[in-house]
């Protein structure tokens, strides 16, 4: 995926371990927003959140619907870390189990 | 029908309640309140800034409903941390946000919970058999969101952790002491599911 826009920063020698090299923030990778199942939403619902909040068309709320029920989990957003944070919090409002990550692969 | 929301034309909803109906769903919004808890602006009702700038908790609660009802935010339950430096970034991150965003996301519910009890509370009494209440659209987003927290709070009473524990349910034999909370649960089911239908785009 071709994510890098703006030119890379150079990068004369890295020597951290791979411990550091995690925890240092890389700005060029999306974060995304995963909602994980849960036995008590109702598959309804979880279509209209996903519709009314992300402004989804029906398809789509229903495709992450079914791979939150199926699989476990489904990306349902990718931005900025303060996006993902806000829509986070609007899944928690919503009372989905969500949680954000960066989009580490 | 009792127990089944109907859109209304223009907008809204209409359910019909019988007296036990309104009083359970009273009570459990009163005890979902109660576990929601005041909020920090309590002990300073005249200092108009005084939620606005308070923060919330770091910790996550301790009781399995409300820890349901505002997880971490960053702790993904299915991709273990790979290290203890990404568990602790995880845990200090989950506690930055707690402190952001608990406050609101408990005033909400609070909101939500007592537009419930007010509606019902505003519900003219019936001359014969159910009343019916009608709500208007924001009521039932409203009513949508107190159904939904009611029914995670109890699924986590009644321990259902997987899509199988939900069909055991249906089989509980009379004589279970959960059999009357069951109940309950499957008929709020009932009552979101009908709810969500009035207001799908």
């Amino acid at each position: 995926m071709g994510l890098v826009t703006s030119p890379a920063p150079v990068e004369i020698e890295r020597t951290e371990s791979a411990e550091e090299v995690f925890a240092v923030p890389e700005p060029d990778v999306p974060w995304i927003t995963i909602v994980h199942n849960d036995p008590v939403n109702l598959m309804s619902y979880v279509t209209y959140v996903f519709q009314t909040y992300f402004g989804y068309p029906k398809d789509k709320a229903t495709k992450l619907m079914l791979d939150v029920h199926h699989k476990g989990r489904a990306v349902v957003s990718s931005g900025s870390r303060e996006e993902m944070e806000r829509d986070v919090q609007a899944m928690h409002g919503y009372g989905l189990w969500a949680t954000l990550q960066q989009d580490r692969k | 029908m009792p127990g089944i929301f109907e859109p209304l034309p223009g907008g809204g909803a209409a359910v019909a309640l019988d007296d036990v109906e309104i009083s359970i769903i009273r009570s459990l919004a009163v005890q979902l309140l109660e576990l929601i808890g005041p909020g920090p602006a309590e002990d300073a009702p005249d200092d108009p800034l005084a939620e606005l700038f308070a923060e919330g908790p770091s910790e996550a609660p301790t009781d399995p409903v409300l820890r349901r009802l505002f997880p971490d935010a960053y702790s993904d339950p299915e991709r273990s941390p790979r290290s203890p430096e990404e568990a602790e970034e995880r845990q200090a991150h989950s506690a930055e946000f707690r402190r952001y965003t608990e406050n609101d996301l408990r005033a909400r519910k609070r909101e939500s919970a007592l537009s419930v009890i007010r509606s019902l509370d505003t519900l003219a009494p019936a001359e014969k058999g159910d009343a019916v209440l009608r709500l208007a659209p924001e009521e039932s987003r409203q009513w949508l969101g107190a159904l939904t927290d009611l029914r995670l709070a109890i699924g986590s009473r009644l321990d259902i952790t997987d899509d199988d524990d939900t069909d055991l349910l249906y089989r509980l034999p009379d004589e279970d002491p959960r059999k009357p909370m069951v109940m309950a649960y499957l008929w709020l089911g009932g009552l979101q599911e009908t709810l969500v239908a009035t207001l799908m785009p």
